[in-house]
């Protein structure tokens, strides 16, 4: 539930060439024990309010998933609880809710995938067209904005606009129409949650195709131009390359990261328009165990959707690997 | 790059009218679809009862303006509180990300010290899996940290992908002035605060805006630990009076300086709180955001 996806997520640890590492007349990797301590040890206090806070809420808690082979009580806690084995993940496979948790999710990715993935690479292209300076400075502003909203505030706003009480209802009303509540019938809830994503975050996710852009040779529009070509086979031949490899990555990470289509979004409009369409796994989760009180059921669910991210992750990476590119991690 | 060209470079032809107009009106619809929203939400919070009663709901042709519904929600009731809440969480909070993420990502900026490797592996790991919801809340809940302010804050502390981004700046940056800091006798907690932070406000300014923005925009961690709803943060007084329509009218919800008298209507009163939730971050954000591509983008492509 961590807010990983920022749109500069791609090659987060890029170490820098040799020649920059800084302390070169330092004693190196070959000093005795003692020396690197008594050399590095103000660096290693630095990293312990971090790593200690990594360790106490990521680490200690990802342990705590053994949890999913019990029959957790909260009296008698991890060690006092009774083991069952696979019990939890033979009931969850049986639950018809689980599958279409897991139906929903994947179509709720590939609906992102089709209709999110290419508008930030869309209006990156139109925003790097604009000449005026200080016009793109301003469009850049609004459209980077939703980013920073909250989940609550993207789907309130939403409601006002597309709800039976919103903006658009009312003015049909006023024109003497029927009333149109987008925001409660399940047959919009692709069509209305796509669109929050859009409006939330597509313009930020142009931050990255910009970059590309702006890193694209000048020299090479202007001989295409004096060879006579035009602005459309410009963009083919030499923009869109210039995006590729910008455009695979992304694609690859998004690939390893579907199952992970969001949290309080779904959470937020499950009531409105009905778990049928809207439960994800981490709604299912969350609603299996804190409103029943199954702790270890969810804790089951949530390490299946776990192991299969990571997997999917791994596999990703693998390719981005295979494609030339760095991945989210490098292998070094 | 092409952003440099402040009038279209000589070899570009000029488009043709069509094309012009396609593309002004294609970035006029995005920009109105964003802040049309925003626009109709602010100006209902804004209306009087008599503005609101005409349009029906929602104000979108200016009817005269009040600051009934701000008065309203300032004058000492839930929401004034939970402002309060959310300030402090967010101050708090921010600090304490910041401090811990500048520190290990300085601690972690030099490669070849000591247990580097597998501290650097620890942070990375987390990229690749979530602990769970479950588990965390156990354990959040076996420290004794339900109903505290502790609850939002620590869990999300430390973001790893902001302490990678933070590291690859440090590590980019020129090394010789702190060698010879070093050479003079300087120790790494000098040359951290009075070298390398004065060197590196720009990545600062962004990754404390991320931070700071997730901590005001938190919610689900707040559902999850935080049962007391005297404790509650801004975006839960949204979900409930706003999003869930609940009424917020009744005066103990308000606070007591306006009871009595006439008081604003309740969808002013609503949209009230979504300006109060969204003010924050639109103010910010803008100082911030010159250094976007500088810091981040610079920080973590290039790197």
């Amino acid at each position: 539930m961590t807010e990983r996806a920022t749109a500069v997520a791609p090659a987060p640890d890029r170490p820098s060439p040799p020649a920059r590492r800084r302390g070169t007349g330092r004693p190196g990797r070959g000093a005795s024990l003692r020396a690197r301590w008594r050399r590095d040890r103000s660096l290693l206090l630095m990293t312990v309010p971090a790593i200690g806070l990594l360790a106490v809420f990521h680490y200690v808690p990802t342990l705590g998933n053994v949890i999913a082979f019990q029959q957790y009580n909260p009296w008698d806690g991890v060690v006092g609880s009774p083991w069952v084995g696979l019990y939890q993940f033979e009931r969850l496979f049986t639950d018809p809710r689980f599958w279409n948790a897991v139906g929903n999710t994947l179509v709720i990715a590939s609906v992102q995938l089709v209709f999110f993935f290419p508008v930030p690479i869309a209006l990156a292209i139109l925003l790097d067209s604009v000449l005026s300076r200080r016009m793109r400075l301003v469009l850049q502003s609004i459209v980077y904005m939703p980013h920073f909203f909250s989940w609550v505030l993207v789907v309130t706003l939403f409601q006002q606009i597309l709800g039976g009480a919103g903006l658009i209802s009312q003015s049909l009303r006023g024109a003497g129409y029927a009333p149109l509540d987008m925001m409660t019938n399940p047959d919009a809830f692709l069509m209305v949650v796509t669109s929050q994503m859009v409006w939330k975050d597509a313009g930020w996710g142009t931050i990255i195709f910009l970059a590309a852009l702006a890193a694209i040779d000048q020299n090479l529009y202007e001989s295409a131009a004096v060879d006579g070509a035009g602005r459309w086979r410009r963009m083919w031949h030499i923009t869109l390359p210039g995006l590729r490899p910008v455009i695979v990555l992304l694609l690859i990470l998004k690939l390893g990261d579907i199952l992970n289509v969001g949290f309080e979004q779904f959470y937020l409009q499950r009531d409105a328009f009905g778990s049928g369409v809207s439960e994800v796994l981490d709604t299912y989760v969350y609603h299996q165990t804190l409103v029943t009180g199954n702790f270890s059921a969810g804790a089951a669910a949530g390490l299946i959707k776990g192991v299969v991210g990571l997997v999917l992750i791994l596999i990703a990476n693998k390719m981005a690997h295979l494609m030339g590119e760095h991945g989210v991690y490098r292998r070094s | 790059m092409s952003t440099l060209f402040e009038s279209r470079p000589v070899w570009a032809e000029r488009p043709s009218l069509p094309a012009r107009a396609a593309k002004n009106t294609v970035l006029a619809v995005v920009t109105v679809v964003i802040l049309l929203p925003i626009y109709v939400v602010v100006l209902t919070s804004l209306s009087p009862a008599s503005a609101v009663n005409a349009a029906g709901g929602l104000v979108v042709v200016p009817g005269g303006i009040s600051f009934r519904a701000y008065a309203d929600l300032f004058s000492g009731g839930v929401v004034t509180r939970a402002v309060l809440v959310s300030l402090g969480v967010t101050a708090v909070g921010t600090l304490v990300s910041l401090t811990a993420t500048i520190l290990a990502a300085y601690g972690l900026s030099r490669p070849g010290s000591l247990l580097h490797r597998p501290l650097l592996f620890a942070v990375l790991l987390t990229f690749l899996f979530a602990p769970g919801m479950i588990p965390l809340y156990l354990l959040v809940s076996d420290l004794g940290l339900i109903d505290s302010y502790a609850s939002l804050i620590l869990p999300t502390a430390v973001n790893a992908f902001n302490l990678v981004v933070m590291r690859a700046f440090f590590m980019n940056l020129p090394g010789e002035i702190a060698d010879s800091a070093r050479i003079d006798g300087a120790g790494e907690w000098t040359i951290l605060t009075r070298l390398v932070l004065p060197m590196s406000k720009g990545v600062t300014a962004v990754v404390g805006l991320f931070y700071a923005v997730g901590y005001w925009n938190a919610f689900f961690n707040a559902i999850l630990y935080i049962n007391d709803n005297a404790k509650w943060p801004l975006q839960l007084i949204l979900r409930q009076y706003v999003q869930q329509g609940q009424q917020i009218s009744s005066n103990s919800l308000i606070g007591n300086a306006v009871q009595g008298t006439a008081s604003a209507p309740n969808l002013a009163v609503q949209m009230a709180i979504v300006v109060v939730a969204l003010v924050p971050v639109t103010i910010i954000y803008p100082l911030v955001q010159k250094h976007f591509t500088k810091g981040v983008i610079i920080g973590a492509v290039k790197g």
